[in-house]
């Protein structure tokens, strides 16, 4: 109960040392855990278990940078945040890595000065309507009742497209996902729209599935990517090139079940040894272990693996590899060489 | 203090600062003061240093910017294209709006409560009393969701009153209750001027009835004082309230627009839209309790003696309460009935959870997420409360002067 | 007697009272009377019975095939095959995070636990007058225990903060008799000094003597939380709701003047925009990198609420005591500090203690508003992750009522207190 008086003798007294704003890879490795900020809860992407385990794609992001700067998966610290939070969270030092769904915009980029450090997630807004209601087209939605998520890009764009097809709409924000499906279920709204993968996921989640479809319109693209702050170029370097890591290892064939065996020796592909540290000093460039990719990559499998392991095809969510396929396969993901 | 201690006035000392309860005063203020200032200053610093380190500025020029979102409720013209400054108004009167909507039935509610929790009726006390407690004790947030759970879950969305045999049908065939809202029939002229004007002209004829039934029943008066027999004015009185309303409908010939289910949604009539409804009914049954508990206070605080006495006169029990014992319970009600008007208008911010668009929820929720905009946002947002909550005390202190006990 | 003839019959003992008739006693009287006394007390009646049974038609069914084993929605829906049901199970899956928040480490639920069951033996003598006052130095330990048990950490952190408000303590008693000013002031400065001089003699952890494993401030959650919001920010803000409706009353007119405003912008304002200042504004007040974590900062606002009504209380009380209390207090030539501790403030504070505690339910109550800024109360555990998840999507009202319920008791329970402190206290009164 005193303590805020304490605190505050401990801020004025000794801890006031600490406000020389050190580096974010220092303080991490000063703090022993990563402060990464997430959702508040989406299956697939991020959310808690009932032992509070958080999992998802975007945990799975969060555990790969643990694991490269501080060579344990598990030293992460998920801090649930909200639309409302997400850049505040970022921009006041809470959290030194937002892996949260966010779309990488202009303003967001340079107005927010927020650096997006790649794409983990190639995405685009879609519909989502009952079966029954019979409608093929998001061109035939004119006065229907539409269910978005608040606090996302995902309002703008409906306003856009609604106004450019010069069809009418009543839009409900609604603060959570759990809330946006129980109107949706109980017929409160006709459509509910958000990233298509968010889409999925909400899908899978349902009783029956199979009455709900997506329609085929994409009124967005939506690139998720992680962000850091600007002006810490190193530590952005760190994230953009732990997530590159991830998608290289998939390119290069390196797995969770590989990744010791190929890490342990200099193989034959130059690359795939400068990316495990047994050829070059690309770590000791960043400032980490020279295992540091290895680690990323053991702790939760390459990038093709966590798709697999948490929204893949055989998983609920059943998302398909579409855009997110390696460049080699017809996808977008197209890591820069380590070289 | 009187004037023996009072030592000489031109013997200042700076001791006297803190010795001389005179002064001590003026050295507690000054302290006061400056650590104050000094402490404000040193947040405002913090505040700009972490500002500048981020590279951010306190900028309010993105309210003229296109606010770029839509709104289901609004009261004044507004699109997408529209700036946040506009998004911010819509959610300000709408604001106003579920706050006076909900501080009228709050009053009814806790009226009726507070009055049947003294009836003599002891099944209907007892209800009224557990009313009361359950409401009191649990936190409104709880009672917003359960309420909008209830009207979401319990009443049928649209779909369900499509089809040949439909689940669901609408109230004698004029009015549909949906989960996303109430469909009324919407009186128009058929040979009218259009909407506003038309109902201009309706509200030109009630006030006008109303001064023709003021001056017929003044008059009433004026005969009974004189000989003691008050003359009837019923026929009278419903006379001028209805005849000239129901000749201009005659005339301008009166329709129903009775709403129809049109493509995804009802189509015509009013809509009072769910979230509306969901808000506006939870904070008046949960400040309906609050009131109801003030009212049986000040009902209680009405001496017995008056009841009695009033009873000895031959007063029914029924105008007893309201013409004997209510207007002085008012004096005691009204403060506490002003600050739960405060609380709603407060409580309205939890508009958000139910996806209404209040001040909260355009100002502080839409355009604070999508500009980035978070401490000017929530500064406007305070301010906002501030001013309404300052102006309702204002307003109530000028009236409760006025109702005053006159004492000599 | 001859007149004894002329009467043809005298009864000579006591005809036994005849009963009643039947409508006139026992239940058929009280239900006339009380039910069904005029046309229009009919009427209600029926009305009333008539809501009665609609709910418990609703609900009882409801309740009574209420399903309590089941790992999901889908499988409760199954087990009851169309029936209407209740599927409390979610209760008993989820209960811990109901409880304590999905990150609160499951193997160290017993602390919080613990705290709150000394949180009783805490609160008891401050509630009931009658204990043994020396159950009060219990009362003075406890916040160290209870943050000691809740987060963890070295045991030299809350030690260091007890030794430090004892030394204040200490210096307060001996100099208070010269100046109160001087006590006062004097106490915080050698309570400050301690903990400067602990704080840098103490290293930055590495203790390991008397250290449990600590738990992040974030890692809080459910109705612990709540608990602890309410608790600590109704204590935080008792002291320091006198201060500001003494300044408030005070004749000097800047500090007044700075009370007046803080109270009324506090008040004026909702409580959810603060937690909004808490969660995205008041980061950047503090001097780059303390990093004073959310729930410190929401402590901080809801204290600065909860102050600012508790001061209308108290002046309320202020208001309340005759004027000659204080002119009583003059004319004994107490000064200031001492006419406000010895006579005014015990009077006051006495006649708001129903005030108060109304206050207090009030913002325990409103502490589940930080559900509204991601953090995961009990209202944000059912939002958030309990609804989300596959397995309990959709079980709103089994949820929804256990909250309520538990709100329900602790906020009845406290109020019921509060009318019978405001019995016995107005028993010493007359």
């Amino acid at each position: 109960m005193k303590k805020t008086a304490f605190y505050g003798a401990l801020a004025v007294a000794g801890l006031a040392a600490s406000t020389a704003s050190a580096a974010t890879l220092d303080d991490v490795k000063a703090r022993g855990v990563l402060n990464c900020g997430v959702t508040t809860g989406l299956v697939g992407f991020a959310s808690p278990d009932a032992n509070g385990v958080w999992n998802g794609f975007d945990v799975g992001v969060c555990r790969a940078v643990a694991a490269a700067v501080l060579g344990d998966s598990d030293a992460v610290e998920f801090v649930p945040t909200t639309g409302k939070t997400r850049f505040t969270a970022l921009a006041s030092g809470e959290i030194d890595v937002l892996a949260r769904n966010t779309t990488w915009t202009f303003s967001r980029d340079v107005d927010l000065k927020f650096e997006f450090v790649g794409i983990n997630y190639y995405d685009g807004q879609g519909f989502m309507v009952p079966r029954d209601l019979g409608v093929a087209s998001a061109k035939d939605l004119d006065g229907a009742t539409v269910c978005i998520q608040t606090g996302t890009t995902t309002e703008l764009n409906l306003a856009d497209f609604f106004r450019s097809n010069s069809i009418s709409y009543e839009p409900v924000p609604i603060e959570t996902n759990a809330e946006a499906q129980q109107q949706y279920i109980a017929g409160a709204c006709d459509v509910y729209t958000t990233d298509a993968s968010g889409l999925a996921a909400t899908r899978a989640s349902f009783e029956n599935p199979g009455d709900h479809v997506l329609l085929p319109e994409i009124i967005s693209k939506e690139p998720l990517g992680p962000l850091v702050r600007h002006g810490d170029n190193d530590w952005g370097d760190i994230v953009r090139w732990s997530l590159n890591a991830l998608i290289a290892a998939e390119e290069l064939g390196v797995t969770s079940a590989n990744v010791e065996e190929l890490g342990a020796a200099p193989t034959g592909n130059p690359e795939v040894n400068r990316l495990l540290g047994t050829e070059g000093e690309l770590g000791a460039m960043l400032g980490l272990e020279a295992d540091w990719a290895k680690s990323a990559i053991a702790a939760g499998g390459n990038y093709g693996e966590l798709f697999e392991k948490n929204i893949g095809e055989n998983t609920p969510i059943g998302l398909a590899r579409g855009l997110n396929a390696q460049w080699t396969d017809g996808g977008l993901l197209y890591s820069p060489p380590f070289r | 203090m009187t004037s023996i201690t009072d030592p000489p006035r031109g013997s200042f000392r700076p001791s006297m600062l803190i010795n001389d309860t005179r002064y001590r005063s003026y050295t507690f203020q000054a302290i006061a003061f400056v650590v104050l200032a000094l402490s404000i200053g040193y947040l405002i610093n913090n505040l700009f240093t972490n500002l500048a380190a981020q590279g951010l500025d306190i900028d309010f020029s993105f309210l003229g910017a296109p606010a770029g979102y839509d709104i289901n409720q609004r009261l004044i013209e507004y699109t997408s294209q529209s700036t946040n400054l506009q998004a911010a108004f819509v959610g300000i009167l709408n604001t106003l709006l579920v706050a006076f909507l909900a501080c009228v039935t709050a009053t009814i509610f806790g009226v009726l409560a507070g009055v049947l929790r003294l009836s003599n009726n002891w099944l209907v006390r007892k209800l009224m009393a557990i009313y009361v407690e359950i409401f009191r004790n649990i936190p409104v947030l709880i009672w917003v969701l359960i309420i909008f759970t209830i009207m979401i879950a319990v009443l049928p969305g649209p779909r369900e009153f499509r089809g040949d045999d439909p689940s669901a049908t609408m109230f004698l065939g004029i009015s549909a209750f949906t989960n996303r809202g109430v469909y009324i029939p919407l009186p128009f002229f058929e040979r009218g001027f259009g909407g506003g004007l038309d109902f201009l002209m309706v509200l030109a004829v009630l006030v006008g009835s109303f001064f023709g039934a003021r001056a017929v029943n003044a008059r009433a008066t004026r005969i009974q004082e004189a000989t003691g027999v008050r003359p009837a004015t019923l026929l009278t009185n419903l006379g001028i309230w209805f005849g000239p309303l129901i000749v201009m409908f005659l005339v301008f010939g009166l329709r129903f627009e009775v709403p129809e289910l049109k493509g995804f949604n009802f189509a015509g009539g009013i809509k009072v839209g769910g979230p509306l409804i969901a808000i506006w009914f939870a904070l008046s049954i949960y400040t309906g309790a609050f009131i109801a508990e003030n009212v049986r206070a000040g009902i209680q605080a009405v001496s017995k003696g008056q009841t009695e006495a009033a009873g000895a006169l031959g007063i029914r029990p029924g105008r007893i309460m309201s013409l004997v014992v209510l207007p002085q319970a008012l004096r005691v009600i009204i403060p506490p009935l002003i600050s739960n008007y405060l609380n709603i208008t407060k409580n309205s911010s939890l508009a958000i959870l139910v996806g209404y668009a209040d001040v909260t929820a355009t100002l502080g929720g839409i355009t604070l997420n999508q500009t980035g905009r978070a401490i000017e946002c929530i500064l406007l947002l305070m301010l906002f409360y501030l001013t309404i909550s300052l102006l309702i005390s204002a307003v109530i202190n000028v009236y409760n002067n006025a109702i005053k006990l006159k004492e000599r | 007697m001859t007149t004894d003839r002329t009467i043809a019959f005298v009864r000579t003992e006591d005809v036994p009272a005849m009963p009643p008739p039947p409508n006139a006693v026992g239940p058929v009287r009280w239900i006339k009377d009380n039910l069904f006394a005029t046309p229009a007390n009919s009427v209600l009646t029926i009305l009333a019975i008539l809501a009665i049974y609609m709910i418990l038609n609703g609900t009882v069914p409801w309740m009574v095939n209420g399903i309590w084993a089941s790992p999901s929605l889908a499988v409760c829906r199954e087990i009851l095959d169309g029936a209407s049901g209740a599927c409390f199970a979610v209760l008993g899956e989820r209960w811990n995070q109901l409880l304590f928040g999905f990150q609160y480490p499951a193997d160290l639920y017993w602390r919080p636990g613990l705290a709150f069951v000394l949180l009783f033996f805490a609160a008891a003598p401050v509630l009931f007058f009658d204990l043994p006052r020396k159950l009060l130095i219990f009362t003075a330990l406890y916040p160290f225990i209870a943050y000691w048990l809740i987060w963890g950490g070295s045991i030299f952190g809350p030690l260091l903060a007890l030794v430090g408000i004892v030394a204040g303590a200490l210096f307060y008693q001996r100099f208070v008799k010269n100046s109160f000013a001087i006590g006062f002031f004097g106490a915080i400065a050698v309570a400050f000094v301690v903990w400067t001089i602990g704080g840098a003699i103490l290293p930055d952890g590495g203790i390991t003597e008397g250290a449990m494993r600590s738990v992040p401030s974030r890692d809080l959650g459910g109705f612990m939380l709540n608990m602890m919001l309410g608790v600590t920010c109704v204590s935080l803000s008792l002291p320091i709701g006198i201060a500001l409706a003494l300044g408030r009353q005070s004749s000097m007119p800047i500090i007044k003047l700075i009370c007046v405003i803080f109270i009324e912008f506090v008040r004026g304002v909702p409580l959810i925009t603060l937690l909004f200042v808490a969660n995205v504004m008041l980061g950047y007040f503090f001097p780059p990198g303390s990093g004073v974590d959310l729930f410190l900062r929401v402590v901080i606002m809801i204290t600065m609420f909860s102050a600012a009504y508790i001061a209308e209380v108290i002046r309320g009380g202020l208001a309340a005591l005759p004027k000659g209390q204080y002119e009583a207090g003059d004319s004994l030539g107490l000064d200031y500090a001492q006419a406000m501790r010895l006579i005014i403030l015990p009077q006051a504070l006495k006649i708001s203690i129903p005030g108060i505690v109304n206050v207090s339910v009030g913002l325990f109550k409103d502490t589940t508003l930080v559900s509204v800024i991601s953090m995961f109360d009990l209202v944000g555990m059912i939002r958030g992750p309990i609804l989300a998840s596959v397995e309990w999507q959709g079980v709103y009202w089994e949820l929804f009522g256990f909250a309520a319920l538990l709100f329900f008791i602790t906020c009845y329970g406290i109020s019921q207190y509060s009318q019978w402190l405001e019995r016995r206290l107005a028993t010493d009164h007359r």
